[in-house]
């Protein structure tokens, strides 16, 4: 076992920090008071090739390892949760399955734009009827010939407002089916926007698909593969969502500790008092173990093993830690802690969404469970 | 023994139920998504004599009691934080102040127009430098004839931005301190040297006003020093005593909202062919949601009952502020898990209440000082005197 970072992580965190600090930190009480994008950032983070993260260098990706992309996301994720989100949508739940499911003439097409950011991208599952259950797909998927017909309305689609591509799911004749469709496609319409507790910099739309024709060509993956790639970009997701729930809570932990070291009452600095100490060193446990689920996850994926349960796992975790963390916070901090122009509110409305987005915690914790009671021979349903 | 609410007490409710409908549900989005304070539902209240709940009809109030008032911070609270909050700070602690330590002519002149709502009431203790070490505060009067001259400043404080009256503690002895160096005044706020110096942006009950205010040279006639000189203290405690009950009775308003939108919820809403309500994930947390609130409900009304008919009550007003605020914490958060996406938006009361909730475990005493007064009240009993 060997748990020290590679040189090259380590250069790589350094090069986030500092990205992070000049790039994300100034702008994001502003942005997140007037639930704009991160559009500079993104632009900005194109440029240092984090857009592509993953994406081999053939593709003008950055070729990172899925360890140095899970820092990255924290990093950003301890100054704006928001930011790590959009960034992570765009990579681990388009890009990555374009690069894994693509073909050549489809991953030419998207991938280095993708990298370059002058296409973001956005994914299109759940729908109205449809959150956890997402065997319930109404969007149908109606082949004409060379062309796709699609029908049907999607919800939280993460990244709507400023996404180039969607990936959207739909039900085809084969079952679930995955297919790329560019913003500029007729019978897109990108619609209402939900005007959200936290991650307020993100827009999370309806996405109106009203006879949106598209070539058959745009289909991703073959004929009915559409589940495992939504399974797959999921797991991604997840072990990147537990990264944004990593970097959150221990920013939270490094404000809030701070503040305990300047707050005198009773005479002393609050650090001083039991209580406190005792909020302050449960959180720092909950992040370290947050902190090796979370790289242990991400080593899975660079390994190429399954991360179906790891990635459940990672992410019920995450969000219960990220929650407890930013929750005790705040109470460190006091009435400070509940006021807008302080960090921890916003770090604290941010978290919450880790417990819904993603697939809800109860929807982890049922496939966790499902792992254990398959090893035991009794079979389980939601 | 009797667990039932009186025919009056029944039918205060009913009469506040039926005002909440209509006058303030129907704003309470809008107050909070415009970050406005509903003066109007003030003055209404007062005219139907509801900002006088619980003092007595000499003084313009109902005289429904502690019960009374925590009926109508239930109520209040089930519907809308921010107007529940303007409430407290109105009745339970600016008001009642004046109401358990001023004189005959204090209560005449400020609690009677206070009761009816022609004047509004705020609070005037936490600063900057002592928020939970009350005992820390900075703000100095002096005498100066027959009147007190005070400089400093408060901080948080609600209502503070529109108040026309405001209980203000002092430090008239700084040798003394705390204990007997302290002295409470009734302030009016159009007097020169009071100003309002900023509002504070809040995560939630955004149609409140919470304030900082500076006094400079605010000149305060002697007559209106509140209980006696040096004891300002006594006073205070004693107000933020009543305040804690009611605000343990108005979490059991904010949970109840919580578990009955997420029971509807649970019952409309199928997911892998059934409605929640048949997963047991959402079942447990109804239980819980549910056990908790009927623990809470009979702890707060217990102690209104005390202190309707003169018992001690200090310790159990600690418990009901701090274990109300922790289960309104939880249910909410509860309520939004099962409402799943659509809790997260502002479209739903459930976003607005999950911001409103988490006051409840900071403002008028944190957690932590509630826990810090029944533990101290608890060794005290067995001979121990604990510092905070």
């Amino acid at each position: 076992m060997d748990f020290a970072f590679s040189e090259e992580q380590e250069m790589f965190r350094a090069m986030f920090r500092d990205f992070s600090a000049k790039e994300v930190a100034p702008h994001v009480e502003e942005l997140d008071h007037a639930e704009q994008p991160p559009l500079e950032a993104l632009r900005k983070a194109a440029q240092q090739g984090f857009l592509g993260a993953t994406i081999p260098e053939e593709y003008c990706g950055a070729n990172l390892d899925y360890i140095s992309y899970a820092l990255l996301i924290e990093t950003l994720a301890g100054d704006c949760m928001s930011t790590a989100v959009t960034l992570a949508t765009h990579i681990s739940l388009v890009a990555m399955p374009v690069l894994a499911h693509g073909s050549a003439a489809q991953k030419e097409e998207w991938l280095p734009c993708m990298a370059g950011g002058q296409v973001i991208g956005a994914f299109a599952l759940t729908e109205p009827d449809a959150g956890s259950d997402i065997s319930v797909c109404h969007t149908r998927a109606i082949a004409e010939g060379d062309s796709v017909l699609l029908e049907g309305v999607k919800s939280w689609v993460a990244n709507g407002e400023i996404a180039g591509l969607f990936l959207v799911f739909a039900r085809g004749e084969n079952g679930l089916e995955a297919f790329l469709v560019p913003r500029d496609a007729p019978g897109l319409t990108v619609g209402y926007r939900e005007p959200t507790l936290g991650l307020r910099c993100v827009t999370f739309n309806t996405l109106y698909l009203e006879g949106c024709r598209i070539p058959v060509g745009n289909r991703l993956g073959g004929p009915g593969e559409g589940e495992r790639i939504a399974e797959e970009a999921q797991q991604l997701m997840a072990v990147a969502l537990a990264a944004a729930g990593l970097g959150v809570a221990e920013s939270a932990l490094e404000t809030a500790a701070r503040y305990a070291t300047e707050r005198i009452q009773f005479g002393v600095p609050i650090a001083q008092k039991q209580a406190i100490q005792n909020y302050i060193a449960w959180a720092m446990s909950e992040v370290e173990a947050l902190r090796y689920l979370v790289y242990h996850a991400a080593w899975m994926v660079d390994q190429g093993h399954d991360i179906s349960l790891d990635a459940s796992i990672v992410k019920a975790f995450g969000a219960r830690i990220a929650r407890s963390v930013t929750n005790r916070m705040v109470q460190v901090m006091g009435g400070y802690g509940y006021m807008e122009d302080y960090p921890l509110a916003r770090k604290y409305r941010d978290a919450r969404a880790l417990h819904l987005i993603g697939g809800p915690t109860e929807w982890h914790d049922f496939r966790i469970a499902r792992h254990v009671f398959a090893g035991l021979d009794v079979p389980i349903t939601p | 023994m009797d667990f039932t609410f009186s025919p009056e007490h029944r039918a205060l409710r009913r009469m506040i139920r039926e005002f909440v409908e209509n006058e303030v549900a129907p704003i309470a989005a809008e107050i909070d998504r415009t970050h406005r304070v509903p003066l109007e539902t003030m003055r209404k209240l007062g005219q139907v004599g509801l900002l006088g709940v619980c003092f007595p009809q000499e003084y313009g109030g109902m005289g429904a009691g502690e019960i009374g008032y925590c009926i109508l911070m239930e109520e209040l609270n089930r519907v809308c934080a921010s107007t529940c909050t303007n409430v407290g700070a109105h009745i339970g602690i600016g008001a009642m102040a004046i109401y358990l330590d001023g004189n005959e002519g204090q209560k005449r002149k400020y609690l009677t127009p206070l009761a009816r709502g022609e004047k509004i009431a705020a609070f005037g203790l936490t600063e900057s430098g002592a928020g939970s070490d009350a005992a820390a505060i900075r703000t100095r009067a002096v005498r100066d004839g027959d009147s007190w001259v005070l400089n400093g400043g408060k901080v948080f404080i609600t209502n503070g931005g529109y108040a026309d009256i405001i209980t203000v503690m002092a430090v008239t002895d700084p040798a003394l301190g705390a204990r007997g160096g302290v002295t409470a005044f009734i302030v009016e706020t159009q007097w020169p040297g009071f100003k309002v110096a900023r509002e504070e942006d809040k995560m939630g009950i955004r149609g409140t006003s919470t304030a900082e205010l500076v006094f400079e040279e605010l000149r305060v006639p002697h007559e209106n020093v509140l209980g006696k000189v040096g004891e300002g203290f006594v006073t205070f405690m004693k107000a933020l005593d009543m305040g804690r009950l009611t605000l343990g009775a108005a979490c059991i308003g904010g949970a109840e909202m919580a578990l009955e939108a997420a029971i509807k919820w649970a019952k409309t809403r199928r997911q892998f062919g059934v409605a929640l309500a048949h997963k047991q994930s959402v079942q447990w947390m109804i239980a819980n949601m549910a056990t908790e609130i009927e623990a809470l409900r009979s702890l707060v009304y217990r102690v209104a009952w005390m202190v309707d008919t003169g018992q001690p009550f200090t310790q159990l007003a600690a418990m009901c502020k701090l274990y109300g605020s922790e289960v309104a914490s939880r249910a909410i958060d509860m309520a939004l898990q099962i409402h799943g996406g659509l809790g997260f938006t502002r479209d739903f009361p459930i976003e607005r209440g999950f911001r409103d909730a988490r006051i409840g475990e900071i403002y008028e005493g944190t957690s932590e000082v509630q826990r810090i007064v029944i533990a101290s009240n608890i060794f005290r009993e067995h001979g121990v005197r604990i510092r905070p």
